[in-house]
């Protein structure tokens, strides 16, 4: 276990370095002098724009400039935006949290109706009531978030009032744009408990279980569940991935101030530090979870040794 | 001994081509005739199209969907109907690009990965982890920040976006297929090895690459659309599903008809790929199942 995890934190920091790397090449990747990047197209004297290259250390060597980079980013420093020149680590402050909290929301909605759905859905086996189940998730999985979140505006927000269209802070805020992002990542964990349930169900030991007359809530919950529960935590870990990324469009449906939010505006105002810090963010905090995912499996499958 | 004689030609029916189409779920056959539906506007949306997608009409503006105007007008005047259909051809052409993107990207580099092994394959791995830490649409969004907005290069972000992903299915395909007795017979009768993968390798990595194709196609469609939504794929007056739905969002409470009916269709498009993409997996792939 010990060396597994002591593998596994090494994966992950190499991962993390590559992601910064990236992140650290994207504006030298962008067509034209990175510094002239900075400034847009406003027209800006030949002075100055040396003066802001020396000042961001865009004339070291690449290596160099590379080593800074990393050395700023690990003390806390992701630059200042262009366009409000605050630091881009006070803007992600404000805005994680309602990321953060949207994610949380969004990812136990799945988890709950995915292990519940996806349960009955396998014990009512080809009946109306799986038929529906099915069906809502291959909606959620095919139908654009942007879309769903609309149609959800649309209903509880404009007919029935009861939900405030946009904005953030309150607990109501929340509830549209969570099941929006929550009804994708739900739709997938139906589907795979429902075919894993229907796989465990089928096996010896449930059989055993029924047999010796326990109830059908303990055979279900105790024998079958969770046996179909361990890929259910692999991709339930890539699904937050997925909606820290989801969040963007989420975000800017409902007008959230998160960090997806943040990151699209970043894009469209060519404000290239906010969209790096925000990348970054990103790729770090999704590395993060399926370190914890990995590691976690051991704890709930004993059966799972790590060599 | 008499001599033998053969029959000119074999008296068994090979299996046609298309015999996996018939095979397919009926389910899989309804999505497949959709999405060739889909298709038609790629080739010719002048024909079916009623109106010009982009001519402006002021006495005309956010009528509701009529005889004249089937599915209505939008804020410009513009005929929906119209926008749609040429909105199909942008989102079909977009899935075509970006999947095909993916395949040149993922093909040569899984295979090399999965047949050669060794230190090549630890890196490809390696770099896909890295690319992997970036979620769903987020890679598509760094390559549209380096390149900037439009409908070209969310077609090539959505394209490098998905690449990892099917890189990780040619590989994982190449590991078996190469451990396969026929594998080993090619080289031992002395077959190249160019030959042994293109002969041997490359048809047998066929079948999981039609199945992730098409619910990539799915996936490439409904990121580049969002592209669109966001402000950051295909840009007005150019009529694409995405940024039809974002353009009707703020007439949301009275003219509901300007969004519900680009959102739909997207629903319908993707829907059908997907439920095709499940039916040739059941067909083609039985193991790619969970």
């Amino acid at each position: 276990m010990g060396r597994y995890l002591a593998y596994r934190l090494f994966q992950a920091t190499l991962v993390v370095l590559g992601a910064m790397i990236m992140v650290f090449m994207m504006l030298h990747l962008i067509p034209g002098d990175p510094v002239q990047v900075l400034f847009g197209d406003a027209p800006v004297p030949k002075e100055q724009v040396e003066a802001v290259r020396h000042q961001l250390g865009l004339d070291l060597p690449l290596d160099q400039q590379f080593v800074r980079y990393v050395r700023q980013t690990l003390s806390g420093d992701l630059g200042r935006s262009l366009k409000t020149n605050r630091p881009i680590v006070t803007d992600l402050r404000r805005a994680i949290p309602y990321t953060a909290s949207l994610a949380v929301t969004a990812m136990l909605l799945a988890v709950g109706g995915g292990i519940l759905f996806g349960i009955v859905s396998a014990v009512r086996h080809n009946t109306w009531l799986d038929n529906a189940v099915t069906t809502v998730a291959l909606a959620g999985i095919s139908l654009p978030t942007y879309w769903t979140g609309l149609l959800l505006i649309w209903a509880f927000s404009i007919r029935f009032n009861w939900f405030p269209i946009t904005g953030q802070g309150t607990v109501r805020h929340l509830v549209l744009p969570a099941i929006t992002l929550g009804w994708y990542a739900g739709a997938i964990l139906t589907r795979l408990v429902r075919s894993g349930m229907l796989e465990v169900l089928r096996q010896d030991y449930v059989r055993t279980a029924q047999a010796k007359g326990l109830s059908t809530r303990t055979v279900l919950v105790q024998h079958a569940l969770r046996n179909a529960l361990i890929p259910v935590i692999t991709v339930a870990s890539i699904q937050l991935g997925t909606m820290l990324g989801g969040a963007v469009v989420v975000e800017t449906v409902f007008a959230r101030d998160g960090v997806g939010r943040m990151l699209v505006n970043g894009i469209l105002q060519k404000d290239f530090p906010t969209v790096q810090g925000a990348v970054l963010l990103v790729a770090v905090a999704y590395s993060v979870t399926n370190l914890v995912a990995d590691v976690s499996y051991g704890f709930i499958d004993p059966r799972i040794r790590y060599t | 001994m008499g001599p033998t004689i053969l029959p000119a030609s074999s008296p068994r029916r090979r299996p046609g081509r298309f015999a996996v189409l018939r095979r397919l779920s009926p389910g899989g056959k309804a999505s497949l005739v959709i999405f060739l539906l889909f298709c038609v506007p790629l080739i010719v949306p002048q024909l079916l199209a009623p109106y010009d997608p982009t001519a402006i009409s002021y006495n005309e503006i956010f009528q509701g969907p009529s005889g004249r105007h089937w599915l209505g007008t939008d804020q410009y005047g513009r005929d929906i109907l119209s926008r749609l259909i040429h909105g199909t051809r942008v989102s079909m052409s977009l899935g075509l690009v970006s999947v095909s993107l993916s395949l040149a990207l993922s093909l040569p580099l899984g295979i090399a990965a999965g047949f050669y092994r060794g230190r090549f394959e630890t890196v490809v791995m390696r770099l896909l982890d890295v690319l992997m830490a970036f979620p769903g649409i987020l890679l598509a969004l760094i390559v549209v920040a380096i390149l900037g907005p439009g409908l070209a290069n969310a077609m090539v972000a959505v394209g490098i976006g998905e690449a990892p992903a099917y890189t990780r299915v040619v590989r994982s395909a190449v590991l078996t297929i190469r451990e396969n007795l026929y594998v080993e017979s090619a080289r031992a009768v002395g077959a190249g090895e160019g030959r042994t993968l293109w002969r041997h390798v490359l048809p047998n990595v066929l079948q999981p690459i039609i199945v992730i194709s098409t619910v990539g196609f799915a996936v490439a469609i409904i990121i580049g659309s969002s592209l669109g939504f966001l402000g950051l794929g295909a840009q007005p007056p150019t009529a694409e599903w995405g940024t039809m739905v974002s353009e009707g969002r703020t007439y949301l409470r009275s003219r509901w008809w300007i969004s519900t009916f680009p959102g739909a269709t997207i629903g319908v498009a993707v829907i059908a790929l997907n439920v095709l993409g499940d039916a040739l997996r059941d067909v083609l792939d039985p193991r790619l199942r969970h």
